[in-house]
């Protein structure tokens, strides 16, 4: 890097570090999601948690929500772009703290025929209450097969679930195949 | 009959099934990277054990965690008993919860409500 890049990289770290700081974002990650990964992520998490003195019943609601989360990612992330750019099981990641709540987000590539069906569930699940939350999960648990890939149909309905609220997604068009799913997960510290 | 012993680890539970001493027990926290293959080898005892149980089979389940994946593999478990017990036999299903802990003990009273088969559910404090 010649000098004056140097400047515009040390420049995008500092704003960066400083954008992380004003958004409170405790951990941020781009990549694949492995399960190593998501070991280290929840357990880095729980031991901050831990350290801070939350309350056992927030921790556990990050820790599933965390975990739900990053399941989805190496699940179900589509690739993006040419193939010799494979972005299949990626995505961005972050944990946020503020003084009364914690924000878990996930980003992801999607790709466009599998919108309409995600967010039919989105939309179904955000319509039930407490009780209703329950019955769809004891009934896609009893109904619901594995997928090849492992997962069950659950995990949108168990962050709702576990955080009590309506799940928060948004999807961004990237090109003419493809957009970028974010979905947003809130955990009250106060209970 | 063949003892299942797993010790447990910070992904997977502590799984013991030993027909000789009457020990059914999983405890711990569960979110496998590859639950069919963790629960597999379960779901085949339990197939082989159904063939000839005990005359009493108490089934312990004590787990602090579970992720959804693990949760389906759960209720294929606890289905196997069913089937032992609408076969004839007597079975009970000891579900843990530690006392401040809502979302577990709700757990077991779902699984209580899906599955037909005496269902026990027991509080304990963490020491």
């Amino acid at each position: 890097m010649d000098k004056k890049n140097v400047r515009g990289f040390l420049e995008f770290v500092y704003d960066f570090y400083k954008s992380m700081k004003a958004h409170e974002i405790t951990l941020v990650y781009e990549g694949e999601i492995t399960h190593q990964i998501t070991k280290a992520f929840t357990s880095l998490t729980e031991s901050n948690m831990a350290k801070e003195e939350e309350s056992n019943s927030v921790q556990k609601k990050v820790f599933h929500v965390m975990v739900e989360c990053l399941q989805n990612i190496s699940k179900h992330a589509d690739s993006f772009g040419s193939d010799d750019f494979l972005f299949a099981g990626r995505g961005i990641f972050m944990v946020s703290k503020g003084d009364s709540e914690y924000h878990v987000t996930t980003g992801n590539v999607i790709e466009n025929s599998k919108i309409d069906e995600l967010s039919k569930i989105l939309d179904y699940i955000n319509t039930l209450d407490k009780e209703g939350l329950k019955q769809l999960y004891k009934t896609q648990m009893r109904e619901g097969r594995l997928s090849e890939k492992g997962g069950a149909g659950l995990g949108f309905i168990d962050i709702a679930r576990k955080t009590g609220r309506k799940l928060e997604y948004h999807f961004l068009p990237i090109d003419e195949e493809s957009h970028f799913f974010i979905l947003t997960s809130t955990i009250s510290r106060n209970e | 009959m063949e003892t299942i012993k797993i010790m447990g680890t910070d992904d997977t539970p502590t799984v013991i099934l030993d027909a000789e001493n009457e020990i059914y027990e999983i405890s711990g926290r569960s979110l496998p990277e590859d639950v069919t293959a963790f629960y597999d080898p379960i779901l085949g005892w339990l197939d082989e054990y159904a063939s000839s149980p005990n005359k009493k089979t108490i089934f312990t389940f004590k787990l602090v965690y579970f992720n959804t994946a693990s949760s389906k593999l759960l209720l294929d478990i606890l289905m196997k008993l069913e089937q032992m017990h609408e076969a004839g036999n007597d079975i009970l299903v000891r579900w843990y919860y530690p006392e401040d802990d809502e979302d577990m003990q709700e757990a077991g009273e779902e699984y209580a409500d899906i599955v037909d088969v005496p269902f026990e559910q027991v509080g304990y404090t963490l020491s």
